[in-house]
């Protein structure tokens, strides 16, 4: 029987609250995909909705607003856990729903 | 690789390791394992518990079972080095080629038996529309399996969900077959650690 909660919980507090090179508010508005702008608001939308449509353009606009490879690949990383949570959640949820009474 | 510090930022430890693994397997280091184990307090380390116990912990499914529901969840999200890599780890494990082709190429159709198929189905559409409801749910229980085989299916499907995206975000390398098929002997023999 798979138990993967607590571990999910751990990941996303290490990479939102944990130490990291890019602002934990940076983080936390990647993981949610809601509060950026410019290219690094661009990049998180293809990497929540098609991540085949990142290209290294986005990635060198991404860079070139000051953000270092580290702050790129944390942001990246917080954007995709966030997406999957999300849908985990709901799924969970409508396991509950389906099973409800049994 | 898209970010340098992916490619070639690893530690002096973790670049022994690589060359270990370059010689061992005479074959490149895969895009995947620079990934994990960059800094891999923030990200790999933890993230690895997760697909260890998704893929390797107990569950009903087998390791061919879900090997294939993770490849599926890769095809979903048009992501060839994840469809590749445990479509390979498949095929090993089930000793099967046909059997994980033909689930890839259609699930409505495959012959790998309830409730399998309908479970390779349900994953498909969460990645497809990430959405189910409760009676995308209810199909896969009417076919046989287990709450529990559902929620073990979801936790594959988690995983997955975020390493496709990051093999894509990132510009994983696609490798050749031969690498492919070294890095399904390791992770049949070792796991995810």
């Amino acid at each position: 029987m798979t138990h993967i909660e607590p571990l999910q919980t751990a990941l996303v507090h290490r990479i939102l609250n944990g130490q990291g090179k890019a602002p934990a508010s940076e983080r936390q508005s990647a993981f949610s995909n809601i509060g950026l702008s410019g290219p690094v608001a661009k990049l998180v939308e293809k990497v929540v909705d098609d991540p085949a449509a990142v290209t290294d353009d986005d990635i060198d606009a991404t860079k070139a607003t000051g953000l270092t490879e580290d702050q790129v690949f944390e942001l990246i990383v917080c954007a995709a856990v966030g997406q999957a949570t999300r849908h985990y959640d709901a799924a969970m949820t409508a396991v509950a729903a389906a099973t409800k009474g049994n | 690789m898209r970010l340098q510090v992916l490619d070639k930022g690893h530690g002096f430890g973790t670049k022994v390791l690589f060359a270990l693994i370059r010689t061992a397997s005479r074959q490149p280091v895969l895009d995947v394992v620079k990934l994990v184990r960059y800094r891999s307090d923030f990200y790999g380390g933890p993230m690895s518990e997760i697909t260890q116990e998704a893929m390797r912990g107990p569950s009903s499914w087998s390791v061919g079972d879900r090997e294939l529901m993770a490849a599926c969840v890769a095809k979903a999200n048009h992501c060839e080095f994840c469809t590749k890599a445990h479509a390979a780890v498949a095929t090993r494990a089930y000793g099967d080629n046909k059997k994980v082709s033909q689930a890839l190429s259609n699930p409505d159709t495959a012959g790998v038996g309830e409730p399998l198929r309908t479970t390779l189905i349900l994953l498909r559409t969460l990645t497809r529309n990430q959405i189910v409801n409760a009676g995308d749910i209810r199909e896969v229980l009417n076919a046989g399996a287990t709450p529990q085989q559902v929620k073990d299916a979801l936790a594959i499907y988690y995983s997955f969900e975020i390493i496709s995206r990051l093999a894509d975000a990132f510009g994983f390398s696609v490798p050749s077959h031969e690498a492919f098929e070294a890095g399904a002997k390791y992770l049949l023999a070792r796991g995810y650690r």
